[in-house]
């Protein structure tokens, strides 16, 4: 849909997003702006959007209150490997889900399809008991696990596998390669894009991941960023400035990948719109 | 001929496939199996025993459903699950839509706007808890002390009071979640042809009138989409309400998923917390089997 627009409904359209604009980044900036106050400064009014005295020291004591650092490295190391795990089984999976016509595929699919509606919590207490008899409560292991095999990754996937035309496989077939050399000559690299997207929202899930790493982390030295962030919030009250800083920090990954695979979230998220 | 023989010696074609499916499926169903699965079939036996984890369980039948339904946190907390969704959903809705009709065009700069307002789904909501509690302070919060500048003398207390805790709730949500069915709504806008708009117009109908008889109409199947997952996603809200107000204050925002939670990790009532938990996957469940059908219904007319 294409409106040819005057030159004042121009200006209005442009005038209406503007203002929605700053009001939905609104937030965001504001915490910007407090992760470079004084706590006496973060409520003053009226509002300085830009601090007078910048405390970029916030920046640089948030590593040394709490190990920041550690934790850091600790959400990076679980990102990566759960999406690698994730990202090879589902799509493998995928393949047999969508190109394999065997018998119990329908209702092995099903079982996948019906966790997604089933939330959490109504799993999240067995779940956690099974883990405690294996004893991977408080092991990165157990988190890893955990997180890996979601039906998330297997629904996307298939759902992409679906729109590759099967005579393309035939021809394959017929030129002698097997299923698992077609899996990985064809349409493996005919799926990056929906690799990318899956990357993509399995990091984002994993680094955003609090209730995940709360309920199974009790030891400080494998906790995640964000339970750094809640740490601030417990120990220093009344430090916004360093809560703030923290938040800041916690973000600038995650939006540095949403700039550069802008156009993976929203193929993405059309994908999984789609009806399979 | 040759080859044929050699089928015949081996396994059917059937149970080839068989095997051959099972290859594939198998590295990831054997983890999907063990640690999701098993732990949603668990929670079913769970919610008819008494248990606190350590001691043996007990078969008690349906008291854990008895106990809950008695409990009147647990009856608060239905109806406000139900008043968060409601309220999330429709707004939610209307704005992605409005948005997403408004971002439909090619000015210079659209993907700009487009990213801002799709940001706040990808931020931590750690993170955004913290933010919207700052702004949502009763007495020196930003928020308030707008509103007493332009006026109004006696501002909400926000996550502060039981009056407007849910509210504040719904308010943060909206603003989380437009930015991502905005884009479901953009996908959906730019498959519909703009040749059926050009024969609108010739037909001499208004932009209002292209908007609600024909837009509309063509969006209708993203529309069950997005009501089907904003409806899904709201009942089972949890990480921000526990982020920003941890049900309270007193129980005010205890919806749901917090008295499922606040059972298993904090009083360790394993069998009340999985009946909960029970109730609210046949909520959801029922939810989203009403929609399906409806769906079909609706959208076989047209």
């Amino acid at each position: 849909m294409i409106i040819r627009e005057s030159k004042f409904s121009k200006f209005l359209t442009y005038t209406v997003l503007s203002l929605i604009t700053l009001l939905t980044l609104l937030p965001l900036i504001w915490m910007l702006s407090a992760s470079l106050k004084l706590d006496s400064e973060v409520f003053s009014l009226p509002i300085r959007w830009i601090p007078k005295n910048p405390q970029w020291k916030n920046y640089t004591v948030i590593w040394g209150k709490i190990p920041f650092g550690l934790f850091v490295w600790n959400t990076l190391k679980l990102t990566l490997v759960i999406t690698v795990i994730q990202i090879a089984t589902s799509s493998f999976a995928a393949y047999g889900f969508s190109k394999i016509n065997f018998k119990g595929r329908d209702f092995l699919f099903f079982c996948y399809v019906t966790t997604i509606a089933i939330p959490w919590q109504v799993y999240m207490l067995p779940q956690y008991s099974l883990m405690n008899k294996f004893h991977l409560v408080d092991t990165h292991i157990g988190y890893v696990l955990l997180q890996s095999f979601t039906a998330f990754g297997v629904f996307l996937m298939r759902q992409f596998y679906l729109s590759i035309p099967n005579d393309l496989l035939e021809a394959a077939k017929i030129d002698g390669l097997n299923d698992y050399r077609i899996y990985f000559r064809i349409v493996l690299p005919l799926s990056k894009p929906s690799l990318a997207t899956l990357t993509i929202f399995s990091f984002v899930t994993i680094w955003n991941d609090f209730m995940g790493p709360m309920i199974y982390f009790n030891t400080t030295n494998l906790k995640t960023i964000q339970l750094g962030i809640r740490m601030f919030i417990g120990q220093y009250s009344t430090e916004y400035g360093l809560i703030m800083a923290a938040s800041v920090v916690a973000l600038v990954p995650v939006f540095i990948i949403f700039l550069a695979f802008q156009r993976f979230f929203v193929q993405g998220i059309a994908t999984s719109g789609l009806k399979g | 001929m040759k080859n044929s023989k050699a089928k015949g010696k081996g396994l059917s074609l059937g149970t080839k496939n068989l095997f051959l499916g099972l290859s594939f499926i198998l590295p990831n169903f054997i983890g999907f199996f063990i640690f999701i699965l098993i732990p949603v079939t668990f929670s079913l036996v769970l919610s008819f025993m008494k248990w606190d984890g350590f001691h043996s369980m007990e078969f008690i039948g349906i008291k854990n459903f008895i106990y809950i339904f008695k409990d009147r946190v647990f009856i608060g907390a239905i109806f406000k699950t139900v008043y968060y969704s409601a309220f999330t959903v429709l707004f939610t809705l209307v704005a992605s839509l409005g948005l997403a009709v408004l971002l439909n065009n090619k000015l210079r700069g659209i993907n700009f706007f487009r990213s801002s307002i799709f940001f706040p789904y990808v931020a931590s909501i750690v993170a955004i808890a913290v933010v919207w509690n700052a702004l949502f302070q009763k007495d020196f919060g930003p928020i308030n002390s707008f509103l007493k500048m332009i006026g109004i003398a006696n501002p909400p207390g926000w996550t502060a009071s039981i009056h407007s805790v849910i509210p504040a709730l719904i308010i943060v949500s909206i603003w989380r979640n437009m930015g991502y069915f905005m884009i479901v709504y953009l996908a959906a806008l730019q498959d519909i042809p703009y040749s059926l708009y050009e024969a609108a117009t010739i037909d001499g109908a208004t932009k209002r009138q292209q908007f609600f008889r024909v837009t509309l109409p063509l969006l209708a199947p993203s529309t069950f989409f997005v009501l089907m997952m904003l409806t899904i996603n709201s009942f089972k809200i949890f990480d921000l309400v526990y982020m920003m107000t941890e049900g309270g204050p007193g129980n005010a925002s205890t919806m749901l998923s917090q008295y499922i939670y606040n059972q298993s990790f904090i009083a360790w009532n394993y069998g009340k917390a999985s009946a909960a938990a029970m109730i609210l996957f046949i909520v959801v469940g029922t939810i989203t089997v009403l929609q399906f059908k409806v769906e079909k219904k609706w959208l076989s007319y047209m």
